[in-house]
């Protein structure tokens, strides 16, 4: 019998009063995957989230998590999450609020205080576990919001930006913790903007603009395929450049330096012998794999619109 | 069940900030500061008409209690209404709501977790303010209010009624715009009972009848007013009910309906708090 997908969506859409915050979200993030969930600012990715985990209301559309409907509670004991805007009851020490969340997935005392421990350790907060959450700093309060996104082993846990309040090391640590979860066979829902994490952490990523999604594919094969090329050449002209679009997009220039993307490295030798039967002087052509960050930029756009 | 998780970690809450050692403290004080004023005033009584005629001391020992009483009434209900304004908005607004929320809990569990834990930690702070006037007068002179249980029970009715309104404000109004919503509505509740006990000592004239209608509908806005007279009738001395005169009563009491109504009234709240806490986004 085959697994229902950790996370499937339907045509989900979300308008808030008369503001569209997501058009359609259509979705399938399959058990064991490393999902990256990438769009600008007000793309509706956290609204897309917490649709995700029936904190809102979806306008119309379905979704399931396990194949189990949204809205219904019960699927949400296998799912960890941490919020973006982590905010916690700051008057709990450590252990307490991860006791009390513990609680709330209705784990036995006995199998939470053996876990505790080593959650608290796992993030690095063995030595705070008696200290109030207003004492954590923002690096702090985040290890601890991911401590209780585990407590319950979930088979999914959805990570709302879960590096932007930590140093290089605890980056390095969410990070590792990640990578363990895969292994572990757990899925992880990652939302962030920082696209070198999800460069090393994901198998597949989405794109999301003006609440939809616009791109779907595995990292290898988004990666693999494009790559930036650096040519600097004379006697170009506009119909030239038009012409070199039939290979490449993206195309920037600066004096005799060009920049542009080219979606297959093949496309390169070709670029070349058009331009010399064109008469241009070629006097360097490089090229580099494409970033993560140039590939967003691409595929979402940089004229800041949302 | 989760509810029982929620109500632990909104009584926890009160009792970390403080808000039950300010409670307790502050309680503690009234009754030390009412303790002695009463000895004192009856000290002073008792010397002036002698302690042999038992139907005026008793009359001056009840009319020292409906005073402890009206002060029980009115600092329960404001801190019915102080502890919970902010329990559902704040935590909305800060998004300490959405880590709760995302776990297997219905959104009932929470806000009934919530109004279990206040209801709990209010029902101790009654207890101790209402049982201490109580207590104090009876262990001073004797005296106990002729159904100090039914005076409890409608001191207790009219502070979960109050919760039970702030905790449904709570759920679609900002913290500041609920407290004026609370507060607003005992406001008129209150000045609603006075204006119809005013009304009830004018008779029949037109004027007086109006007024007790203001009163009635003003209980129906908000029953809060017409519990307090209502327990003022459990409380009060049988002489002073029938002659009806004493700022703490009126000729007219309200009726055993009105309890009822409050009690629907309080449910309707709750589950309007329910509902709509249900309905919306996080």
């Amino acid at each position: 019998m085959q697994l229902s997908p950790a996370i499937q969506t339907s045509n989900l859409r979300k308008e808030f009063n008369s503001k569209l915050a997501v058009s359609d979200l259509t979705l399938t993030v399959e058990r064991g995957e490393v999902f990256g969930f990438l769009g600008p600012n007000g793309a509706g990715k956290t609204t897309s989230v917490k649709m995700l985990l029936n904190l809102i209301s979806p306008t119309s559309g379905k979704g399931k998590l396990f194949g189990v409907p949204l809205s219904e509670p019960g699927i949400r004991a296998q799912v960890g999450f941490l919020p973006e805007h982590f905010r916690f009851h700051e008057w709990l020490r450590a252990d307490e609020f991860l006791m009390l969340h513990a609680d709330l997935y209705r784990m036995p005392r006995d199998l939470s205080s053996q876990r505790i421990p080593e959650l608290l350790d796992l993030v690095g907060l063995s030595s705070h576990s008696h200290k109030k959450l207003s004492q954590f700093s923002k690096g702090m309060l985040q290890r601890i919001g991911l401590a209780q996104a585990l407590l319950n082993r979930p088979g999914l846990v959805i990570l709302d930006e879960p590096t932007s309040g930590l140093d290089p090391v605890g980056r390095r640590l969410v990070r590792d913790i990640i990578r363990d979860l895969s292994e572990g066979g757990t899925t992880v829902f990652l939302n962030s903007h920082f696209l070198s994490e999800i460069e090393v952490t994901c198998d597949r990523v989405a794109f999301i603009k003006k609440g939809e999604v616009i791109r779907i594919s595995t990292l290898n094969n988004l990666m693999g395929g494009y790559m930036t090329v650096e040519l600097r050449a004379r006697n170009m002209n506009p119909e030239i450049i038009q012409e070199l679009t039939e290979w490449c997009q993206d195309i920037r220039e600066d004096g005799e330096r060009f920049t542009f993307s080219v979606p297959d490295e093949s496309n390169i030798p070709v670029i070349n012998r058009y331009l010399v039967n064109q008469n241009v002087e070629v006097f360097s052509l490089s090229s580099q794999h494409i970033s993560l960050e140039d590939l967003f930029i691409q595929i979402v756009g940089t004229e800041g619109e949302l | 069940m989760s509810t029982f998780t929620i109500a632990r970690l909104t009584f926890y809450e009160a009792s970390r900030r403080k808000i039950l050692l300010a409670a307790l403290l502050l309680g503690v004080l009234f009754l030390i500061i009412y303790g002695l004023g009463f000895h004192y005033l009856m000290l002073d009584v008792e010397d002036s008409i002698g302690i042999r005629d038992r139907v005026q001391l008793n009359e001056i020992r009840n009319f020292l209690l409906m005073a402890g009483m009206f002060v029980v009434n009115f600092l329960t209900s404001v801190m019915a209404v102080l502890t919970s304004v902010d329990t559902v908005s704040g935590e909305i607004n800060s998004g300490t709501i959405q880590t709760l929320a995302a776990k297997p809990i219905r959104r009932w569990e929470l806000i009934s977790g919530k109004w279990l834990g206040f209801a709990v930690m209010l029902t101790l702070y009654l207890l101790l303010m209402a049982g201490g006037v109580m207590a104090i007068v009876y262990l001073r002179t004797g005296y106990s209010a002729p159904h100090p249980f039914r005076g409890l029970g409608l001191l207790w009715l009219n502070v979960l009624l109050l919760l039970s309104v702030s905790i449904f404000g709570g759920t679609f109004l900002s913290t500041l715009a609920n407290g004026v919503l609370v507060f607003g509505l005992y406001g008129i509740a209150f000045i609603g009972g006075w204006i119809e006990q005013i009304g009830s000592y004018m008779g029949k004239v037109s004027a007086g009848q109006v007024a007790i209608k203001i009163g009635i509908i003003t209980s129906l806005i908000m029953p809060s007013e017409a519990i307090w007279r209502r327990t003022v009738f459990e409380l009060q001395s049988p002489l002073v009910k029938a002659l009806g005169f004493s700022p703490f009563s009126a000729l007219y009491y309200p009726s055993t309906y009105m309890v009822l109504y409050a009690v629907l009234f309080l449910l309707a709240a709750f589950a309007m708090a329910v509902w709509l806490f249900s309905q919306r986004d996080l």
